[in-house]
């Protein structure tokens, strides 16, 4: 008789905790989705729906224009060419030199790899404002203003924080195996590109990932670089809905939204190496 | 067989040379000679077109005299100082929250996450939609529970509030990293803690805290670097209270110049003002400044962390 009241007590205490639990979490959802959501309705509906009193989160009348006149706003297609192009072979750069550098600090014993490895850290800490001026002087020296040459070009040599990654990922691979194979003759390009290569193929897909995002939604470069309205990506090309004196927002939020979409799809398809690649970083560095 | 083992160490290190050729190249090409040429400008006077003269110290004692050089430098330090901890706390929070076994952990920690992926340009617009004074969602949310609220980015009271909110929406790195670390604390700390008698606060101060305060320390370092860089939702959020347009000979910093960060007035002076010279004297003053704060930082918290018995 006694125990189970005790355990009722309990069961209720667990209930409610539980209950407090879920609504914390419905709470936060709810704020952190909310600029989604703003984003999504407003695309739908009309200019003059956005500036109603009081502002109601769903459109009184569903609007499909606001694409197709968000498209024409901008050269849009043309943005979105160029920023395909930008990340392509920004992407193609990071995958091709990030694991050679990650391969030679992790499993090649040589003198430099301990420097090589402490100049990578402190690279991080550099802010880029200090380096800005002297690389557009040279970009601009040497004509390449207003070419992709300045976005595309430094990706060839490796980002630190993607290094850091695979790095930690190579070192995780044993050394027997690499050993084996030297045994067995094969050389250290050999033993890159058929032992280590084809085991890290999870680190390579979340380098890719990060240097998708980071191309797809870079600004700062393209603002510095690209003055020539015909080469701009589209990060720039969303900014030119706000230099208008009155803004169309659900067509700012229309453009947007083609924009971001790519983005969370493929976030979406590969989040699990996302956050396998964040938390181990993360933790080890 | 001597000789073989020195070929062997000379061949590793040329291998390892080759494969690390690349990011050294790059080194030298985008950190090395840009540090040391924006040194140089420091103590020259040019424009996009013309060549670099030696003015000597006039850059610094120009920077120096500049009001607004403080102003920024008071915002930027604002940021690092105010939003290292919010954000902490907040990525602490939603850990808390998914690394709590429940069935659509999954898809709530995707939410959170979602806003660290989003091209910061297209994050800034909405939130300044969110934040218009009457057609924004957050004044109409606010006015539900009757309180009347500000014209967020119109007004300097509140734009550097606002940028805090916006900072904390995307806090889904930090979130994750917290994450990894919270389940790697022995479940059985707090299973013989919870014998003991130990109350949940307690425990979270005594067991939580200290076994996750690395990673904590990590976050708040790499937070800190970064609100020294704070530039994109500044540079957005002014142009477009000040139209593309309003470029040239002023630097536009937001109501009040309140948000106008360290980095956004650099670049103002490089790209709006044309003075290449003086942009560099005060980027190379943000290096320094951001290097000192960093190193101290970095033994204060190494110090903390071993005080607290950590590693």
């Amino acid at each position: 008789m006694k125990k189970g009241r005790l355990f009722n007590k309990g069961f209720l205490k667990k209930k409610i905790t539980a209950v407090i639990f879920f609504a914390v979490v419905v709470v936060l959802c709810i704020i952190f989705f909310s600029p989604f959501l703003i984003m999504l309705t407003t695309a739908f509906k009309t200019n003059k729906d956005a500036f109603t009193l009081p502002v109601q989160l769903l459109p009184r009348k569903l609007v499909f224009q606001n694409f197709p006149k968000a498209i024409q706003t901008i050269p849009y297609w043309k943005y979105m060419g160029n920023t395909v192009f930008i990340t392509l072979f920004s992407v193609l750069g990071q995958l091709i030199v990030t694991p050679m550098v990650a391969y030679s600090l992790a499993k090649i014993k040589w003198r430099g790899s301990k420097i090589i490895s402490g100049l990578l850290l402190a690279t991080m800490m550099i802010p880029f404002t200090v380096t800005m001026i002297p690389l557009y002087r040279i970009y601009s020296k040497l004509h390449l203003t207003n070419t992709y040459v300045p976005l595309i070009l430094p990706n060839f040599f490796g980002k630190a924080f993607y290094i850091i990654v695979v790095r930690q990922f190579f070192a995780g691979v044993p050394n027997s195996i690499m050993e084996a194979s030297r045994i067995d003759g094969a050389n250290e390009l050999q033993r890159y590109v058929f032992i280590a290569l084809p085991l890290c193929r999870p680190a390579l897909v979340t380098v890719g990932i990060y240097a998708f995002l980071d191309a797809w939604s870079d600004y700062l470069a393209p603002l510095i670089y690209i003055s020539n309205p015909s080469k701009l990506t589209l990060s720039l090309g969303l900014q030119q809905f706000l230099s208008q004196y009155t803004v169309d927002w659900s067509l700012l939020m229309a453009a947007s939204l083609i924009f971001v979409i790519p983005v969370i799809v493929f976030f979406l398809f590969f989040q699990r190496y996302f956050v396998q690649g964040i938390a181990t970083s993360g933790l080890k560095a | 067989m001597q000789k073989i083992l020195l070929s062997n160490s000379a061949r590793n290190t040329r291998n390892g040379f080759l494969f690390a050729l690349p990011w050294i190249i790059g080194f030298i090409c985008l950190s090395i000679y840009p540090l040391a040429a924006s040194f140089y400008y420091g103590f020259t006077e040019f424009n996009p077109v013309t060549a670099p003269k030696w003015v000597g110290l006039a850059n610094y004692t120009a920077v120096l005299n500049d009001k607004l050089v403080y102003k920024s430098l008071m915002n930027t330090l604002f940021m690092a100082f105010v939003s290292t901890p919010v954000n902490l706390l907040v990525a602490l929070l939603l850990a808390t929250v998914v690394t709590r076994k429940f069935r659509q952990r999954g898809f709530v920690r995707t939410i959170f996450f979602l806003p660290c992926i989003i091209p910061t340009i297209a994050a800034t617009m909405v939130w300044i939609w969110m934040f218009d004074a009457s057609y924004g969602y957050i004044n109409n949310v606010l006015g539900w529970f009757g309180i009347h609220g500000p014209a967020w980015l119109m007004d300097m009271r509140y734009t550097k509030p606002a940028l805090l909110l916006m900072g904390s929406w995307s806090t889904g790195t930090a979130m994750l990293v917290c994450m990894a670390a919270l389940e790697e604390v022995p479940i059985s700390y707090y299973e013989s803690a919870e014998i003991d008698g130990v109350g949940p606060l307690s425990r979270f101060f005594h067991i939580t805290l200290p076994s996750i305060a690395h990673v904590l320390v990590y976050q708040a370092i790499l937070n800190f670097i970064n609100a020294f860089q704070y530039f994109q939702q500044v540079y957005i959020i002014t142009n477009a209270s000040t139209g593309a347009g309003a470029g040239a000979g002023y630097a536009s910093g937001g109501p009040g110049n309140s948000i106008l960060m360290y980095p956004l007035y650099i670049f103002h002076n490089a790209f709006s003002f044309l003075k290449m010279g003086r942009a560099s004297a005060m980027a190379w003053l943000l290096f320094i400044v951001v290097s000192l704060l960093t190193m101290v930082m970095i033994k204060v918290t190494k110090r903390a962390t071993q005080n607290a018995g950590v590693e």
